[in-house]
């Protein structure tokens, strides 16, 4: 084993004498253990298919994907699209996917904020400002995500009065059923205050790059922020109240022993939004204060050289910096959130664990099917996040010398 | 005029001591100080409430709900159940075999944690080989004269903790083979570990749970039957390998490439410059994140209360729901985050601790 590594392929042929031993050859011993692992591999997943096929030829549970045309014949609290019991199992695969969905992106926004304050908050020199947040970040990241979202599930949301007590305020009402809202309804006009909301929108593109090229000229700056603002939010508002406003609020009222009208926002999406909001933002507060820490002290002290005031210190050259540090770690834990959202299932919140892993499973049988689809979703999630990060991490590393 | 020299000043009296503390890092401005009082004020009156509910209005002593009466928190539940949280359905005459290996345990880590202390070698062996055989004779016993405990009577603290190790202690070895996998020059072995890591590392653990509780039993031949923790346990620890791979490479990569290149040209092969030369070096590095780790995995065995085991989470979740002490939930939870929290908070100092004991200082933070 020892003498073989100076005797490879690229000494001259012309040694007869010094024949190698074909196992003592890396190349070909590499080959022959890789034939055999894909042998003892093959082995294996041969015997556990047929054993599965034997079972569940046994048991006589159907195979193939034909159960996602059939009538599921059981309601879903939550749904985006249109779903009824008489809807498929394909149909519930795309309500909870898409209920996996809201919660995630919900979760991810009001995650990024809470951790962006929180991991600034950690680093301020106001002592009982970092304190306050360390205590926050060290409490709430130790401390098991489930038994998070049981206790505002059963201790605090189950403690809400009933719907005949509700609390009542702004004409909505928060009861144990959840909060119910006025609805926004909108009649014909409306659409100008999407033409208007797009037109904002363009024009803020168009307005920066102006307003780059300009600085770039002349020297001068551009109030772009407040300018995007006037345009995004000023434009449609403007619009909406020009048009005379057309949309009206849908106010819930209670009727028997529910509310009807408006919209509800269910327990369990509370429970569990606020539960993965504030587990993550734990993580992600660690995370922003490793990137703030990671911009060498020295660029601080050139940027007072230039001249630079300190917010557009932190603007242009602090968290440009620090982003590069934060986001691959931030994208693995805006991954994490959607993962855990599965944790869904505990409090029956509808996602795609707890309604298409859970009640469908149950109902099929299918196993196999639906725990692969479910699994298949979540993974690929993962793979479009890591091409993500690795076309993020080239792009970055170019501008690094 | 004095021409001699003076004793120095003291410094001005806002400077220094408590008042000059405070001034430089609470009331340094306007704003912080707005932010400052502002806060306090916060602070004060969400604390105080909880205090007074937790310690100064609750009621520590007594038997059933009647005893609590002061309108805080009624820990006579947790009193009460202690027990149970703790070992579960554990036969009572039998739980000093879970207080044994806990104890055990506790010592080989200690030994392991402790830096003082020497031969570390050994206590590694002793905790990744010795013990865990021990344990299991301990916990399951049917032979050295232990009467047999099936593991559906195993709950509470020690289930928790018995996923975990067990979790633990079985992905290290394999997560060791896969990183070198992941590294390997071979490409089939390469793409198959890639292939395995990425997999378990894509999808969350529940549906791996859900994987081993209902198709676990699919695969495998009629009479074969695995008992709920065993499929568990499994899937655990197929997630746990995965997580623990990337941690190894992590360690791995580490290592200076000269490190490799000396090794070979020592003429080593590849078990003996792994073994003796890269292993040693990269597990010493990752330490904090094989701690780390753990912390995610202790946090994580409490999902398995949707498969319908009873750890420490679900057996207090089930005596939440008991009829003799219903409404009683929040204290319930408290005592098991600050179960969860004393483990988790103690093992990410001492990876912090350790990480900093391992930084040899080329890092750009002063």
């Amino acid at each position: 084993m020892a003498s073989d590594t100076n005797q490879n392929s690229s000494s001259p042929p012309s040694e007869p004498e010094h024949k190698i031993k074909f196992w003592n050859d890396p190349g070909k011993r590499a080959l022959i253990f890789q034939v055999l692992l894909v042998l003892v591999l093959g082995g294996f997943v041969w015997f556990i298919v047929s054993n599965t096929l034997n079972n569940l030829e046994q048991r006589g549970i159907t195979t193939g994907f034909d159960f996602l045309s059939q009538e599921a014949g059981f309601g879903i609290p939550l749904s985006l699209v249109e779903y009824t019991e008489a809807s498929s199992y394909g149909r519930t695969f795309i309500v909870g996917l898409l209920n996996t969905v809201l919660v995630s992106v919900l979760g991810i926004i009001a995650a990024t904020i809470l951790g962006f304050i929180l991991g600034v908050a950690r680093l301020s020199d106001n002592w009982l400002i970092s304190r306050l947040s360390a205590l926050y970040i060290e409490i709430f990241r130790n401390i098991p995500l489930l038994l998070q979202i049981f206790f505002w599930y059963f201790a605090v949301l189950r403690a809400l009065p009933s719907p005949r007590d509700s609390i009542e305020f702004l004409g909505s009402f928060l009861n144990i059923r959840g909060l119910s809202m006025p609805a926004p309804v909108t009649e014909p006009g409306f659409n100008l205050v999407w033409i208007a909301l797009a037109v904002g929108i363009v024009g803020t593109f168009v307005m920066t790059k102006w307003a780059h090229k300009r600085q770039d000229a002349t020297g001068k700056i551009f109030p772009v922020g407040w300018t995007s603002l006037g345009l995004i939010i000023g434009l449609p508002l403007l619009v909406f109240l020009l048009s005379g406003a057309p949309m009206t609020l849908d106010y819930p009222e209670l009727r028997g022993f529910n509310f009807r009208g408006g919209m509800t926002i269910i327990p369990e999406f509370v429970a569990l939004w606020l539960a993965l909001t504030i587990y993550t933002a734990a993580f992600i507060a660690e995370t922003v204060r490793g990137g703030i820490l990671s911009v060498p002290h020295g660029q601080l002290e050139a940027a007072s050289a230039l001249g630079l005031p300190k917010t557009r210190t932190l603007r242009l050259i602090v968290i440009p910096q620090a982003m590069r540090v934060i986001i691959p770690p931030l994208t693995n834990q805006y991954l994490n959130l959607t993962k855990n959202s599965s944790l869904a299932t505990a409090i029956g919140y509808p996602d795609l664990v707890s309604v298409f892993a859970g009640t469908t499973l149950n109902q099929t049988g299918q196993a196999i099917e639906v725990i692969s689809m479910t699994m298949a979703v979540y993974l690929s999630l993962s793979v479009l996040t890591s091409i993500f990060m690795n076309w993020y991490n080239k792009r970055k590393s170019l501008i690094e010398r | 005029m004095k021409y001699e020299l003076q004793p120095t000043l003291p410094p001005p009296a806002n400077t220094i001591g408590v008042i000059g503390w405070a001034r430089k890092h609470l009331f340094n401005g306007p704003l912080n100080s707005i932010a400052t009082l502002f806060l306090a004020w916060l602070a004060f009156t969400l604390l105080t409430p909880l205090f007074d509910w937790a310690f100064f209005s609750a009621d520590w002593a007594g038997t059933t709900r009647e005893d609590c009466t002061s309108g805080g928190a009624c820990w006579v539940f947790v009193g009460q159940r202690i027990e149970q949280f703790l070992y579960g359905f554990y036969p009572r005459e039998e739980t000093w075999r879970l207080d044994l290996s806990f104890f055990l345990m506790l010592a080989l880590i200690l030994w392991l944690a402790i830096p003082k202390i020497p031969a570390k070698g050994i206590a590694a062996v002793l905790t990744l080989v010795v013990f865990p055989v021990v344990a299991f004779f301990l916990l399951t016993g049917g032979a050295f004269g232990l009467e047999a405990v099936d593991t559906h009577q195993w709950g509470g603290l020690s289930l928790t903790l018995v996923l975990a190790v067990v979790g633990m202690v079985a992905s290290l070895p394999l997560g060791i083979l896969l990183a070198l996998g992941r590294r390997s020059e071979m490409p089939i072995v390469k793409s198959l570990s890639v292939v395995y890591i990425e997999v378990w590392r894509g999808v969350p653990l529940i549906t791996v749970l859900f994987m081993a509780s209902v198709m676990l039993p699919l695969f495998f031949p009629e009479g074969m039957s695995f008992d709920k923790l065993l499929r568990a346990l499994i899937g655990i620890t197929l997630f746990q390998t995965a997580y623990m791979a990337e941690v190894v490479r992590g360690g791995l990569q580490a290592i200076p490439k000269g490190q490799y290149e000396a090794a070979d040209s020592l003429g080593l092969g590849y078990w003996q410059k792994m073994i003796l030369i890269i292993l040693p070096q990269a597990l010493k590095m990752m330490i904090p994140g094989v701690v780390n780790t753990f912390i995610a995995l202790f946090k994580d065995t409490s999902l398995v209360l949707i498969i319908g085991l009873f750890d420490l989470l679900a057996i207090v979740q089930a005596a939440t729901n008991d009829p003799k002490w219903i409404g009683y939930a929040t204290e319930g939870y408290v005592f098991v985050a600050l179960v969860f929290w004393i483990f988790c908070f103690s093992m990410s100092r001492y990876s912090q601790y350790l990480e900093k004991r391992l930084q040899t200082g080329h890092g750009n933070r002063a």
